[in-house]
């Protein structure tokens, strides 16, 4: 049996405790002086929008990162964690957003491998099924992980971490991945450790769970520590505004558009499953008006992927009559297909996605107009027209070069998004399909971005946005609806719509006024 | 017909040595391409430790030295700078054959006494199978002890869960704090020692001289056999006494000429790999649980 | 402990130094190789690398031994920028010469005027049929192209060995495995230049390969269809999102290397043997990769790492004779040449450093 944690040493002083961690990758600072402590049995919430140096913080944590400068203290003493091992030997285990499980292996090999050498495989066995039963979650330790659920091979990685006999249990986004039974199941597993004396790390940007469970929750914004607080009495929006600062209050909505034409329009969408880490899209419809921003929000996870690649037609089914362009069927159409049909794309990821990074912008900038002929007479590339089009586009959306015609990877972030973005508004396509598209970007670019696309609109485009950032679909959209789970929402105008309505559809509740998880 | 059987048997032991050890290296997640050139440097050695000691053990030790030592030199790069595996494996061959070349061209036209047989006793007296079997030179019966210690060691040690571990996902393995590196690096070294081993019985057994480039295609059988065992160290056995009866039946057949051209039958072993690689790809878990997820990519722990 | 970062950016002079300092460590570690072993170091290096060049005639030797090389690595670099590891180029030069050879010795009497084209053309189409079973395998089965392209290359050796031993062997070969010659016809001529004649074997082929290396870097450089095969092996998500079709790349870039080695074995036999023997490539096909990495991946680069290679290759051949070395040695050099250039690759792409310090206090100002 494991030994009680309640006697352990630290009932006054926290078990970590960090002291001005700072971490940078070149330019970009992911954690700036980030200082906080977490007790022995409490749920403690790490809290931040995507990309705010959450994973950073627990990377160092766990061994896998040094921090630049700052220190960590583990039970009131000063360590440098220079290794996983090092961190499992402390008593800190980490279950990871992406598992770290090996997929042609047992499930028993898999835990076997993060045990210290020298226990055989028949009293390991005995240990997991006894831990199994002791929280509930059950495996068979002789299944291969490849054929296993994402849920069942969380619940893997918790079995491995849990038999370690962890003080300290950090969890990096656990349920972006779960239903919601499979999450409420977790948490009643965390529950238990901590009564067990356990301390958890809970790192999420998903408020309602974060209220849920935790009891304390320290608050990243853009790498920085903005305050550490008690969960009980906090409100949603009060959390909210510390994770995204002010800018959520009082967002203006925009008003829709006079009734206008239908311009993109998606019928019953259907998209099978291709993995394990895959969403099932069913159903999906879309009808985006002229001069309309129609705003797709939900959580990380939800299908966001699946969908873009579907309306940009890097995935495609094989029955047409499922997507429509002003009345012109594409469902079957490939993506230069589709912008000859004056379709404009914008994907999440910039770097090997929308953008290739080892080529100059002027090749970029081909990238994405091969098709419209302007560019290229018989198969031949014009060279000047295309570093004209990339200086036009740098020019008109304020692409700031540090050379004529660079490399796509020389540019930040914000610029060589503006030059995405730039790319296909500068198009005036029909439809813009967009995900994303200030992720990432620092403030200024953010603005700049979302008045192009509103302006874009104005001009009798349609949009189609997905967005996890709930800020930025309240601001910009006309008309929203929300992806869970594969499933898309109908859609509301912006004006009807609150952020409590919203966040009960983001967490699964589709029914208007059904009953939350 | 018991001569026949015999050279089968004796073909297939330089295919059982580097095949093996190119199995552990690829279960790592390496894919060194190498094999051929690392068998050379083995013979190349084998031949002048034995000549200048005059006593083949001498030999078989520097064939494994030698074959290690290359197996370093491609671990240098391909590992140490992360160089990619597909070339770096063919610089190897290439290298190794050119300095096998040259560190035996005074040995062109000498010969060694190769290694004495030692009979099992009893066991040799067994009708039928005793002289087959148990009347061997040392390398042949290590051939396939070491077999059978690899079988063992990936299935049934700590180590080689480990080693497995890192082919199927150096992510993970590097998450869970284990050095990708150290253990790829264990792996090639060892798949060079193999590789040496299995050149070094050629001038020793099969072939009492040394001749550049002797090896004539044996490394790239080796790799063969590998993928045509789907990773699994027992089909290596079946594999390369299939594969060494192959090239034994053509010399046979040319003799009493049958009609099948010896070309048709030598290709037999590429042909299967190739069959073997479109079934592998074919069925999803075997693929998953047998084909070992990294090979050939590279490991950058510091992104 | 080494640590790699990327680089954001790469310098030209970087690109174009890392070469020449490939080229010099390869020749200060051979010749050491070469000294460990008892060679007198200047010896090897002068006959390696001076005296296969000293005379005109020598030049143009050096150009027809560049021949097949360069064709060969113009079609290879398509398929590396495209990130598809054809390394089966041997066996698809071998069917080119076998699917001329057919053309040759069947249609003896046609005229250089139609026979000339008609084997060039069954060249690249043996060369392509070849590629297209790694390729279309690869494709409908994501099977492993290194490793089917690498076993294609021995059977195809063994099937040119049975053709010119069993069915296409000259009854009057007097037992060599050899085909009959081919008609003149079928047989590249030398280049007759005014006032000095002959430089030594250089044919017409040799001028066909330099035209093809540029062509290949036009390609490459300016068209759509160069475009596309870089954009699928730098980042093969944007270059879906483009809306090109990653099959049709791989097959595409596989065709063209597949005829070009194809092109190559034609031109081979055509121009230097003027029959089908069991070897008509001397390795071509796997040097090539050694000269399209030395290149860059640069077709016009490939003209120079042509020569340089098939200097190297010329060198065996005079050490062979003068210093009694194997032919292979040269291998020696090869080798470490391809193992300096992609060392070379790495610290082109990365900034590499040894060891962190143990403290570091850096505080990242702005």
């Amino acid at each position: 049996m494991s030994k009680s944690s309640n006697s352990s040493c630290s009932k006054l002083g926290p078990l970590l405790e960090a002291v001005g961690i700072t971490k940078s990758f070149g330019d970009f600072v992911a954690n700036d002086d980030v200082s906080f402590s977490i007790h022995a049995g409490e749920i403690h919430a790490l809290l931040g929008e995507n990309g705010a140096g959450k994973s950073t913080f627990v990377k160092i944590a766990y061994g896998l990162l040094q921090p630049d400068t700052g220190q960590l203290f583990w039970n009131g003493k000063p360590v440098f964690i220079n290794g996983p091992q090092h961190a499992r030997k402390l008593g800190i285990g980490m279950v990871f957003q992406h598992f770290s499980l090996f997929d042609a292996l047992t499930v028993a090999e898999n835990i076997q491998l993060a045990m210290p050498p020298g226990e055989t495989m028949a009293s390991l066995s005995s240990r997991i099924s006894s831990i199994s039963k002791e929280y509930g979650i059950g495996v068979d330790p002789d299944a291969r992980i490849y054929n296993l659920s994402v849920g069942q091979q969380q619940r893997v990685e918790i079995i491995r971490c849990l038999l370690q006999d962890p003080k300290l249990l950090i969890m990096d986004e656990p349920t972006s991945v779960l239903t919601p039974q499979e999450t409420e199941q977790l948490f009643s597993v965390l529950r238990r450790f901590a009564d067990n004396g356990l301390a958890v790390l809970f790192i999420s940007h998903k408020l309602d769970e974060i209220r849920a469970l935790t009891s304390r929750a320290t608050v990243l914004r853009r790498g920085q520590n903005v305050g550490s607080v008690a969960i009980k009495g906090q409100t949603n929006s009060k959390l909210a505004e510390m994770m995204i600062g002010n800018k959520v209050k009082n967002v203006a909505r925009q008003k829709a558009p006079a009734k206008s034409k239908l311009l993109f329009e998606v019928k019953n969408l259907y998209r099978p499953q291709e993995s394990a880490f895959s969403v099932t899209l069913r159903n999906i419809s879309i009808a985006a008006n002229a001069g309309e921003i129609f705003g797709i929000a939900g959580i990380a996870g939800n299908g966001q992927g699946e969908l873009m690649s579907a309306l940009i037609g890097e995935w495609r089914g094989s029955d047409s009559g499922v997507m429509f362009l002003d009345g012109v069927d594409v469902s079957l159409k490939n993506p230069a297909e589709r912008r000859v049909a004056r379709m404009g794309f914008i994907p999440e990821e910039r770097n090997g996605h929308a953008a290739v990074p080892s080529m100059s912008l002027a090749e970029n900038a081909l990238l994405t107009s091969h098709s419209i002929v302007e560019l290229v007479r018989h198969g031949v590339l014009d060279l000047s027209g295309m570093k004209a089009k990339a200086g036009e586009i740098a020019k008109d959306f304020d692409v700031r070069l540090p050379e004529a015609n660079p490399l796509a990877s020389s540019l930040s972030g914000g610029n060589l998004q503006k030059f995405v973005v730039g790319r296909e508004i500068i198009k005036v396509p029909k439809v813009l399909i967009v995900s994303q598209p200030t992720w990432g970007v620092d403030v200024g670019a953010a603005v700049f971005i979302r008045r192009a696309m509103l302006d874009l609109a104005a001009e009798g485009s349609a949009i189609v946005m997905i967005s996890q950032d709930l800020e930025e679909i309240f601001a910009i959209s006309h008309r929203i609806a929300v992806l869970h789970d594969g499933i898309l929402s109908d859609a509301e105008p912006a004006g009807n719509l609150t952020a409590k309505k919203v966040g009960l559809l983001m967490g699964g509740s589709h029914a208007v006024g059904g009953k939350s998880v | 017909m018991e001569a026949l059987i015999l050279t089968v048997l004796l073909t297939s032991v330089p295919l059982i040595f580097a095949a093996t050890g190119e199995l552990v290296a690829e279960r790592s997640g390496v894919l060194n391409l190498g094999v051929e050139g690392m068998m050379l440097m083995g013979a190349v050695s084998a031949f002048a430790a034995t000549s200048i000691f005059g006593n083949p053990y001498m030999g078989i030790l520097a064939g494994a030295l030698a074959g290690a030592m290359t197996a370093a030199v491609f671990s240098l790069f391909a590992l140490g700078l992360a160089t990619n595996q597909v070339a770096t494996g063919l610089a190897l061959t290439i290298f190794g054959s050119g300095l096998s070349g040259l560190v035996g061209a005074p040995y062109v036209g000498g010969t060694v006494d190769g290694l004495p047989n030692l009979a099992i006793p009893i066991l040799v007296d067994v009708p039928i199978i005793g002289n087959l079997l148990f009347n061997h030179d040392i390398m042949a019966y290590l051939s396939i002890g070491v077999l059978m210690l690899v079988a063992w060691f990936l299935n049934r040690t700590r180590a080689g869960l480990v080693l497995r571990a890192v082919g199927n996902s150096h992510d993970s393995a590097h998450a869970l704090g284990y050095r990708v590196l150290l253990v790829r690096f264990g792996a090639v070294s060892f798949g060079g020692l193999m590789a040496g081993l299995g050149g070094a019985y050629l001038p020793l057994m099969l072939t009492p001289h040394w001749s550049e480039g002797m090896t004539a295609g044996r490394g790239w059988i080796a790799l063969a056999l590998v993928v045509f065992a789907s990773w699994i160290p027992s089909r290596i056995l079946i594999g390369a006494l299939l594969f060494g009866g192959i090239t034994i039946m053509q010399l046979a057949g040319q003799a009493r000429g049958w009609t099948v051209p010896s070309q048709m039958l030598s290709m037999l072993p590429y042909i299967a790999t190739i069959i073997v690689l479109v079934l592998i790809a074919r069925n999803r878990d075997f693929a998953l649980a047998n084909s070992p997820a990294c090979l050939g990519r590279l490991f950058i722990s510091n992104k | 402990m080494i640590s790699m970062t990327p680089r954001k950016h790469i310098p030209l002079s970087l690109t174009l130094l890392t070469p020449a300092v490939a080229i010099f460590l390869t020749l200060a570690v051979g010749v050491a190789i070469f000294g460990l072993l008892g060679f007198s170091p200047f010896d090897s290096l002068y006959t390696f690398f001076v005296a296969p060049i000293s005379r005109p005639d020598q030049i143009g030797d050096l150009f027809v031994k560049a021949c097949p090389l360069i064709i060969t690595a113009t079609g290879l670099v398509f398929c590396f920028r495209a990130n598809v590891w054809n390394i089966g180029a041997e066996g698809q030069l071998i069917f080119g010469a076998i699917f001329s050879g057919w053309v040759a010795l069947n249609f003896p009497d046609w005229p250089a005027m139609s026979l000339m084209p008609a084997m060039v053309l069954a060249s690249i189409i043996g060369g392509i049929c070849w590629a297209m079973i790694p390729a279309l395998l690869k494709v409908r089965f994501n099977t492993n192209e290194i490793l089917v392209s690498l076993m294609l290359t021995y059977v195809a050796a063994l099937f040119i060995d049975w053709l010119v031993r069993g069915p296409w062997r000259d009854p009057m070969s007097f037992g060599f495995p050899l085909t009959k010659m081919y008609s003149d016809a079928g047989l590249i001529q030398r280049i007759d230049l005014p006032i000095v004649g002959t430089l030594g074997q250089l044919h017409w082929g040799v001028i066909g390969a330099l035209l093809l290396a540029v062509a290949g870097g036009f390609v490459l450089s300016r068209t759509i269809l160069g475009f596309q095969i870089k954009v699928m092996g730098d980042a093969p998500r944007a270059g879906q999102f483009a809306g090109f079709e990653p099959h049709l790349v791989t097959i595409g870039v596989m065709a063209i290397a597949g005829g070009a080695a194809g092109l190559a074995g034609m031109i081979e036999v055509s121009a230097s043997m003027g029959q089908l023997q069991p070897n008509v490539s001397f390795g071509y096909g796997f040097t090539a990769i050694i000269v399209a990495f030395l290149a860059r991946l640069n077709p016009i680069g490939v003209i120079f790492a042509g020569l340089i290679v098939a200097l190297a290759e010329l060198g065996g051949d005079y050490a062979q004779i003068a210093l009694g070395m194997p032919k292979v040695v040269t291998g020696v050099f090869k080798g470490i040449l391809l193992f300096m250039l992609l060392a070379g690759e790495i610290f082109n792409r990365y900034h590499i450093t040894w060891r962190r310090p143990a403290v570091m206090p850096v505080s990242k100002g702005r």
